[in-house]
C-alpha cells in the first residue's frame, strides 16, 4: 500500500466505574494508559467486564463514572457517531449488512464520510484481508464464516482509522480460520501502525498475538504483563490459571508426541 | 352484452374512481399515522405496547360501528371550533379507513423491526451510523419486506370496509350493494361485489410486485407498479376535473320509495340540463344533515321524521301546519328549502295480515293494546329506537310477547311466514295492498304526519331552473301511485330496477310523456 498510516492513538481509561441499575458493577474504578501503536489483549472469563470495559472506548456503552481518553481528548466531548467513525470496530457477530453486497458493506463508512463510492479502494482492502476482488459483488450471504469476518476486518479499515477495537473477533470461527484471521490481523496491525485493543477468552490467542496482556476478573484488571511474563509465571493466581490451560494442553501433547515417537522408534 | 349485471355495470366507473380515490387516501394517512408509530414503537417495547393495544382495540370495533360513530363525534367536534368540519361523506370515512389500516402496518412494523438481528444493528452503530441514517440505510431497507405486506393487508382491508362509507354518505361502490340488497336486485349486489373485489386484487397485486421487486433489488420494476398505482389513483380523479355544466348531487334513504323518487327528481334534473349523481343509502339519521351541509341538493324526506328527529318536537299537529312550520324551520336554521308536498304520505303504519286481525278482532291501535301481549312484533331496524314509537307508547301502552327488528324486506316475510304477527309497514308500501293487509288505525292521533316532503339545499335554494324542474312534482303524486311504483321494484317476481320504476311513476303522473 502507498498509503502510510501515521502511529495509533494512546488510549487512557481515567477511573471508569459501569454499574447497571440493580448494582451490578460490570467494570469498577479501572484505571490504566495504553500505549499507542501497541497490541493490547483484554482477557477473562465471562462476566469479567472486558467487553463492557472495550464499549466504552467507542461509547457503545457509556461508563456511569471516569472518562475514557483518546490521544488526550475525552471520548464524550464529540456525538458518539462522529467518533466511532474514526475507530474500527470488529465483533463476534460480525453484523455485515445482508442487504448490502460485499463492496457496500466495506465502504459504508466511506460513504457516510459523504466520499464518493471508489471501487479501487475496495480492492485495495480486499487485497489487504486477502479476499479476491470479485467478492465485491456478492452478498454476504454468499459467503463463509471466515469470509464474512474478513469483510468485518476489511469494512473496520476503509477509514484509516489509527484504534481498532476488536471484541472477541475470532469467537465464532473454526481453529483453522481463528488461526489464520489471527496471524492476518497482527500482521495489519503491524503495517498499518495500529493501536489494537482485543478482547477474547482465549490466554492462548492473547499469548500469541498480543504484546501486552491484561487480565480482569470481577470489574477489575488483576493483572497487566507481557505474554513473555505471564508465561514466566507472573500476574497473580487468576491470571496463572488462564495461563495454565494452554500450558497444560501444550504439556500434553508434548507427551502424546513423545510416546508416539519413541513407538514409532 | 345486455343484461341486468351489465346494465348494473354501467354504474361502476364513478363509483369506482370515488373508492379508490377513498381508499387511496386511507392509505396514505394510515401510513402517516402508523410509520412513526412504528418507529418510536420498534424503539421501546413499553410504547409498543401501548400503540399495538390501542390499534388492536380499534380494530375490533365493527367496521361499520367505527364509520357511525365518527358522525357524532364530528359534530361535536366541529360544534366546538364553531362549524365547518363536514360530519358527513369523505372525512368521516376518511378518518375511520384511516384508523382501520393502523394496525396491520403498525404491527408488521414493529415485528420488522424486532426481527433485525442485533449484530446488524451493533455494527450500524459501530460505524457511526446516526439515528437517521441507522433508520434510513439499515432498518427501512430490512423491514421493508414485512412492512410491504402490513401495507398489503392494510389496503384489502380498506377496499373492503369502504363499501361501508356508503353509510354516512360517501359515494363508493358500497353503493351499489347497498341499493341492491335493498330492492333485491341481485346483479347490482353482484357488480358492486365484483368491483369491489376486483378492485382490491389489482391493488394487492401491484403492491405485491413492489414487495417482490424491493426484495429482489429491482428498483425499475418497483418504480413501473408504483407507477401504475398512482397513475390510478389520478385517473380516479378525472371526474373532480373542472366539467361543463352544474353537477347536482341527489340523495335518497335506503327503501325502494327513495331510489324511485331520486330518479324521478333526477330525470326532471337532467331534462333541464342539469348533470345528476345520486348518493343512496343514506341513513335517515345523516340525510338531513347532508342537505344542510351541501353534500347533497336535493332529496325527498318525511314531515314526521324531521319533526321528531331534527326539530325534537313531541307534539303532534295537523299536516298541514307541521310541513309549513317544518319550511320555516329549514329555511331558518340551514337555508335548507322546503319546496313542497309530493301528494302522499308514508307514515309509520301498523298491520296485520287481514284474516288473522279479523279473527282476533283488531282494527285500531287500542285494540292492540288489549291482544299485544299474545303477538309478535316485527319492526324495520330502526323503529325501536326513533321518537315515533316512544310517542306510540305514550298514547297506547302497548306490549307486544316480543319484538325483533328486520331489513324491510324481510319483515314483510316474517309476517307472511308467522315469524311476526304485526309489523311496522309504511303506508306507501305496494306490499300492503298486495299482501291483503290490514292497516290499523290511531283513533288518538299519535302517529305524526308523515307527508313525503322536498328538500333543496342552500346552493339551489334560488336556482329557478332548479326549481321550476322539480315543482311539477308537487302535489302530483297520489299514494295509489306511489304504491304502485314501489311494488314494481319490491315484488319478488319481474321485479323492475328503481329507474324503470320512476319512468313508469313519470309517465303515470304524467310529469314524463
Amino acid at each position: 500500500m502507498a498509503q502510510s498510516f501515521p502511529s495509533g492513538p494512546a488510549v487512557v481509561f481515567d477511573a471508569v466505574t459501569k454499574r447497571y441499575p440493580g448494582g451490578t458493577v460490570a467494570v469498577d474504578d479501572v484505571s490504566i494508559e495504553i500505549a499507542g501503536g501497541s497490541f493490547v489483549a483484554l482477557v477473562g472469563s465471562s462476566g469479567s467486564g472486558k467487553s463492557t470495559l472495550l464499549k466504552m472506548i467507542n461509547r457503545l456503552i457509556e461508563p456511569s463514572e471516569g472518562c475514557t481518553r483518546i490521544a488526550g481528548a475525552d471520548v464524550a466531548a464529540e456525538p458518539a457517531p462522529m467518533l466511532r467513525r474514526k475507530i474500527g470496530y470488529v465483533f463476534q457477530n460480525i453484523g455485515l449488512f445482508p442487504h448490502m453486497t460485499v463492496s457496500e458493506n466495506i465502504a459504508i463508512g466511506l460513504r457516510l464520510a459523504g466520499i464518493p463510492h471508489d471501487a479501487a479502494r475496495v480492492d485495495e482492502l480486499l487485497d489487504l484481508v486477502d479476499l479476491p476482488r470479485d467478492f465485491a459483488t456478492r452478498l454476504p450471504e454468499a459467503l463463509s464464516g471466515g469470509q464474512r469476518q474478513r469483510v468485518g476486518v476489511a469494512r473496520a479499515l476503509a477509514t484509516a482509522p489509527g484504534l481498532m477495537l476488536m471484541d472477541e473477533p475470532f469467537g465464532a470461527l473454526d481453529p483453522v480460520t481463528r488461526d489464520q484471521l489471527g496471524h492476518a490481523i497482527r500482521a495489519l496491525h503491524d503495517r498499518l501502525g495500529l493501536t489494537t485493543i482485543m478482547v477474547t477468552h482465549d490466554m492462548a490467542e492473547a499469548l500469541i498475538l498480543a504484546d501486552r496482556v491484561l487480565v480482569m476478573d470481577a470489574g477489575r484488571i488483576v493483572a497487566d504483563e507481557s505474554p513473555r511474563a505471564l508465561l514466566g509465571g507472573a500476574g497473580g493466581p487468576v491470571a496463572q490459571a488462564l495461563v495454565a490451560i494452554p500450558r497444560d494442553q501444550a504439556a500434553r501433547m508434548r507427551a502424546l508426541a513423545a510416546e508416539s515417537t519413541g513407538k514409532s522408534a | 352484452m345486455t343484461g341486468p349485471f351489465f346494465d348494473a355495470m354501467t354504474r361502476v366507473p364513478d363509483l369506482l374512481a370515488a373508492h379508490l380515490l377513498l381508499s387511496a387516501a386511507a392509505l396514505v394517512l394510515g401510513l402517516a399515522i402508523s410509520l412513526p408509530l412504528a418507529i418510536w414503537s420498534g424503539r421501546s417495547p413499553r410504547v409498543a405496547r401501548v400503540t399495538l393495544g390501542v390499534a388492536s382495540l380499534v380494530q375490533t370495533i365493527p367496521s361499520l360501528a367505527l364509520l357511525a360513530l365518527f358522525y357524532p363525534l364530528l359534530l361535536f367536534v366541529s360544534g366546538l371550533v364553531g362549524g365547518g368540519i363536514p360530519a358527513l361523506g369523505f372525512l368521516p370515512s376518511l378518518l375511520a379507513l384511516s384508523l382501520y389500516a393502523v394496525l396491520p402496518i403498525l404491527r408488521n412494523g414493529v415485528t420488522g423491526l424486532a426481527g433485525i438481528d442485533p449484530a446488524v444493528i451493533e455494527a450500524a452503530d459501530g460505524v457511526g451510523m446516526t439515528p437517521w441514517q441507522k433508520l434510513r440505510l439499515v432498518e427501512a431497507p430490512l423491514v421493508a419486506p414485512v412492512l410491504m405486506a402490513g401495507i398489503r393487508t392494510a389496503a384489502v382491508w380498506t377496499i373492503g370496509a369502504a363499501t361501508l362509507s356508503t353509510t354516512v354518505g360517501q359515494p363508493s361502490l358500497g353503493d351499489m350493494i347497498f341499493a341492491g340488497l335493498q330492492t333485491q336486485n341481485w346483479a347490482l349486489v353482484l357488480a358492486g361485489c365484483f368491483s369491489a373485489a376486483a378492485l382490491a386484487l389489482a391493488v394487492d397485486a401491484l403492491l405485491g410486485t413492489i414487495e417482490h421487486a424491493i426484495a429482489r433489488r429491482r428498483r425499475g420494476l418497483a418504480l413501473g407498479a408504483g407507477g401504475v398505482l398512482i397513475a390510478g389513483v389520478l385517473l380516479a380523479l378525472a371526474p373532480l376535473w373542472p366539467t361543463n355544466g352544474t353537477v347536482v348531487t341527489i340523495g335518497a334513504k335506503n327503501f325502494s320509495e327513495q331510489y324511485i323518487l331520486a330518479r324521478l327528481i333526477g330525470d326532471r334534473l337532467e331534462q333541464a340540463g342539469y348533470r345528476v349523481r345520486y348518493r343512496d343509502g343514506l341513513g335517515s339519521a345523516v340525510i338531513y344533515g347532508a342537505v344542510s351541509s351541501g353534500a347533497i341538493d336535493i332529496y325527498v324526506d318525511y314531515a314526521g321524521t324531521i319533526w321528531a328527529n331534527e326539530m325534537k318536537r313531541r307534539d303532534v299537529p295537523p299536516r298541514a301546519a307541521m310541513v309549513a312550520a317544518i319550511g320555516a324551520w329549514s329555511a331558518k336554521t340551514s337555508g335548507v328549502k322546503l319546496l313542497g308536498s309530493l301528494g302522499f304520505e308514508n307514515a309509520y303504519a301498523f298491520a296485520m295480515k287481514g284474516d288473522a286481525a279479523r279473527k282476533l278482532g283488531v282494527a285500531s291501535l287500542d285494540d292492540l293494546v288489549r291482544a299485544g301481549p299474545q303477538l309478535k312484533f316485527g319492526s324495520d331496524l330502526e323503529f325501536l329506537e326513533r321518537p315515533e314509537w316512544t310517542a306510540i307508547q305514550r298514547a297506547y301502552p302497548i306490549r307486544f310477547a316480543s319484538a325483533r327488528a328486520y331489513n324491510p324486506t324481510f319483515m314483510y316475510r316474517a309476517l307472511e311466514s308467522g315469524q311476526a304477527d304485526v309489523i311496522s309497514a309504511f303506508s306507501s308500501d305496494g306490499r300492503i295492498a298486495a299482501q291483503h293487509l290490514t292497516v290499523l288505525s290511531d283513533p288518538r292521533g299519535a302517529i305524526p304526519g308523515y307527508d313525503a316532503i322536498v328538500l333543496v339545499g342552500k346552493a339551489h335554494a334560488q336556482d329557478a331552473k332548479f326549481l321550476a324542474a322539480v315543482q311539477p312534482l308537487i302535489g302530483r303524486v297520489s299514494v295509489e301511485a306511489m304504491r304502485a311504483a314501489n311494488y314494481r321494484v319490491d315484488r319478488d317476481d319481474a321485479k323492475e330496477s328503481p329507474e324503470a320504476a320512476a319512468r313508469w311513476l313519470g309517465r303515470k303522473i304524467g310529469v314524463i310523456r
